[in-house]
């Protein structure tokens, strides 16, 4: 593997929590520093926001499955282009209060038609699973080492909702 | 009034599992305080500096008679006998234990109440008109919306992490009782030609920087009501400053953008939103006001107050000042004073609220209402039912004929409860009720406003009061600082500083020299609002620093 990418598999937090169930995660994040040659590669590679936006032609032309990650401050209707191209979003809960990325998972659903792996990273608790959910995001990775199973059944905490 | 359906109490069912899960957690060491602060906040649980207090919801402020029987029993079994009505139409227990919290809200759940977004950087409580439904002249009633604006702010996935705290409150009268102009988001029921719609207002707000709020929308049809407060919540949501709580409010949002750029801002969503937003129909509207129909008894024959309780100057006293028009013809709405002399302001004891929803079922149709200027209101009452109410108010100490006056004070916790506080506030409405026990010399000064506050969060409302006090922290030593001419109704005003503060225990004496300024200087039936108004603080202020 390249080193311009960063591997996630090298500890025990390789696994995503994906439409309810426990799955590994086989996405690698691309490092921008250097620019590297993407010909070879088919695995799912994760472009930061700005350097899709920036190298569109070379990220829309990569072989394997392409995604995106955003920062909570990103305007992700610029997406709206490349929104059938896009297998994964990653968007960015940086604390657990700051609420901005709930706007944008429900963006990408409603208006801009994202139906494909919306996932959230960065401080998740469990106790927001739900809501997160219910905004469309259906992927989780926690930044801490949590037993996934067990996060799983935060889920659905209600069984009845007004909105 | 709105009962739950399946589906509602099923939520609130589930809400108290959840949070007994999450209370177990903490308890356990499985979850950080940080983290659980959020979660319990959210169900309006706060850590204090006494005891933990929760903060339970009193939707747009009505009650029936069970409910209030629960909230007695409750005051029993898990406080000290006693709740605190608090200045946004909620009810506060001030001396709990954590553990018992979750058995707590269950039993609130039986009666259709829940926590829910008390508190937290969330949509709150959505307040309304205390009157609403049976004030002269409305155009509509509220509380059908707010039913509607509960449900939608309730768990909303979006819009649970705010910037801040997010307060919605709505009124149906053009005399507006429900503070609509300071709060975040305030709803006018408005009726320019022969459509009704919504005149809305935003970016209002007391605490540390006092602000009128503003007018987004002159009009707003009613099935967008939904759709307009997502886009105003979505852009806030997004655009909010999130680095100081001291500036993450909605205000602080539209004061920097301007309200002519954050207008358009919410224009271009609104119209941006999606077609699977929420849209009210008529239906939906009409069953949802249909819930809030009372059935009155048609009562031909005027009584005349003066044949009720003959010479009773006591009780003409109190039906003057407690009791005003209904718009049913023999009916009258009672308002029970909360603020007798010696006792704190807004609370109440298990006994008063097992007398009150007695009395409410017996006089009132089984219901309740609670104003943010921290009383009681039975609001369907017959005319020829108010002497036999008002001597059973009497021995439950709600019958002070002080509503409107001087005495009838909003007041917050202050320093003897609140961990935010910086001086007592309790204190200074007792200060007050001492120095100014004639009701006659109360009745004389007419309609007073008067609102304190422990700290510059403002709970107490104090810049919006004709008379304001605000409690502050000089080395160690509690003074107060006092602001004339804040008004909160249709044309809302923010009080004026008088000069530097005042020692704790020279509070009342100035309140009697500021007053004694007014009687003075005051034109034939000119109220001290009117009076300050017209002539500014100087006089006032020139009076009290001599």
């Amino acid at each position: 593997m390249s080193r311009n990418l960063e591997s996630r598999s090298s500890e025990s937090q390789s696994s995503v929590l994906i439409d309810g169930r426990v799955a590994e995660d086989h996405w690698r994040n691309y490092c921008p520093i250097d620019h590297e040659n993407l010909n070879d590669r088919k695995d799912g590679i994760i472009f930061p926001f700005e350097y899709w936006l920036e190298n569109r032609s070379e990220c829309l032309a990569y072989n394997g499955p392409k995604g995106v990650a955003c920062k909570n401050t990103d305007d992700i209707s610029q997406l709206k282009p490349y929104i059938n191209e896009l297998n994964l979003i990653c968007i960015e809960f940086p604390i657990a209060t700051d609420g901005r990325a709930y706007s944008q998972a429900h963006l990408l659903r409603q208006r801009h038609g994202y139906t494909n792996e919306l996932r959230a990273v960065g401080e998740i608790e469990i106790d927001q699973l739900f809501l997160m959910t219910r905004c469309g995001i259906n992927a989780f990775v926690f930044n801490e080492d949590i037993d996934l199973t067990q996060a799983s059944k935060y889920l659905t905490p209600f069984s009845v909702s007004y909105q | 009034m709105y009962l739950y359906s399946s589906n509602d109490q099923q939520l609130i069912n589930e809400r108290v599992d959840q949070f007994r899960d999450q209370t177990r957690r903490f308890l356990g060491g499985q979850l950080s305080a940080e983290s659980y602060r959020s979660l319990r906040l959210m169900n309006g649980l706060y850590l204090q500096r006494h005891a933990p207090m929760l903060r339970v919801a009193i939707p747009y402020g009505l009650l029936s008679a069970k409910q209030l029987h629960k909230l007695a029993d409750i005051s029993t079994k898990y406080d000290k006998n006693y709740a605190h009505l608090t200045t946004r139409q909620n009810l506060q227990y001030n001396w709990l234990k954590l553990e018992e919290v979750p058995d707590l809200l269950s039993e609130l759940a039986e009666v259709q109440m829940h926590g829910i977004q008390t508190s937290g950087s969330c949509i709150r409580n959505t307040t309304a008109d205390h009157l609403a439904g049976v004030a002269l002249g409305e155009i509509e009633d509220p509380r059908p919306y707010c039913e509607i604006i509960r449900q939608w702010s309730t768990l909303h996935p979006e819009f649970s992490f705010l910037p801040r705290k997010f307060k919605i409150a709505v009124t149906g009268s053009t005399h507006d009782r429900a503070a609509t102009q300071v709060h975040d988001i305030g709803i006018q029921i408005v009726k320019p030609n022969d459509e009704i719609g919504f005149r809305i207002w935003v970016g209002g707000g007391l605490g540390r920087t006092p602000v009128i709020g503003k007018v987004i929308r002159e009009f707003l049809p009613k099935e967008n009501l939904l759709s307009y407060l997502e886009a105003i919540l979505r852009i806030y949501n997004q655009e909010g400053r999130r680095d100081n709580k001291y500036k993450a409010r909605i205000k602080i949002l539209v004061n920097s953008l301007g309200i002519a750029k954050f207008t358009e801002l919410v224009e271009t969503e609104w119209q941006n939103l999606s077609a699977d937003s929420p849209v009210l129909n008529k239906s939906t509207i009409k069953s949802m006001q249909d819930q809030f129909q009372l059935t009155y008894e048609s009562i031909k024959d005027d009584l005349q107050v003066t044949s009720l309780e003959k010479d009773n100057f006591a009780f003409r006293l109190w039906f003057k000042q407690n009791t005003q028009e209904h718009k049913v013809r023999g009916y009258r709405i009672v308002t029970l004073s909360v603020k007798a002399p010696g006792e704190a302001p807004g609370d109440l004891t298990d006994h008063q609220m097992h007398g009150v929803a007695n009395l409410a079922s017996q006089f009132s149709l089984g219901q309740i209402r609670v104003s943010h200027e921290q009383n009681l209101i039975l609001a369907e009452v017959k005319v020829s039912d108010l002497p036999s109410l008002w001597k059973a108010l009497i021995q439950l100490d709600l019958a002070t004929p002080n509503i409107g006056t001087l005495t009838d004070v909003i007041c917050c916790p202050g320093l003897d409860f609140c961990s935010l506080a910086n001086a007592s506030s309790l204190s200074i409405a007792d200060q007050i009720n001492d120095q100014f026990d004639d009701i006659d010399y109360l009745h004389d000064l007419g309609e007073i406003k008067l609102k304190i506050s422990g700290c510059m969060n403002a709970c107490g409302h104090h810049h919006v009061g004709h008379i304001g006090i605000l409690g502050v922290d000089k080395k160690g030593e509690e003074w107060y600082q006092i602001t004339l001419g804040g008004s909160v109704e249709s044309s809302a005003s923010l009080g004026k500083i008088i000069g530097p503060a005042i020692a704790k225990g020279k509070v009342a004496k100035t309140i009697k020299i500021i007053l004694n300024t007014y009687v003075s200087l005051r034109d034939p039936d000119e109220t001290f609002l009117e009076l300050v108004r017209r002539i500014g603080i100087k006089p006032f202020k020139e009076a009290v620093y001599v």
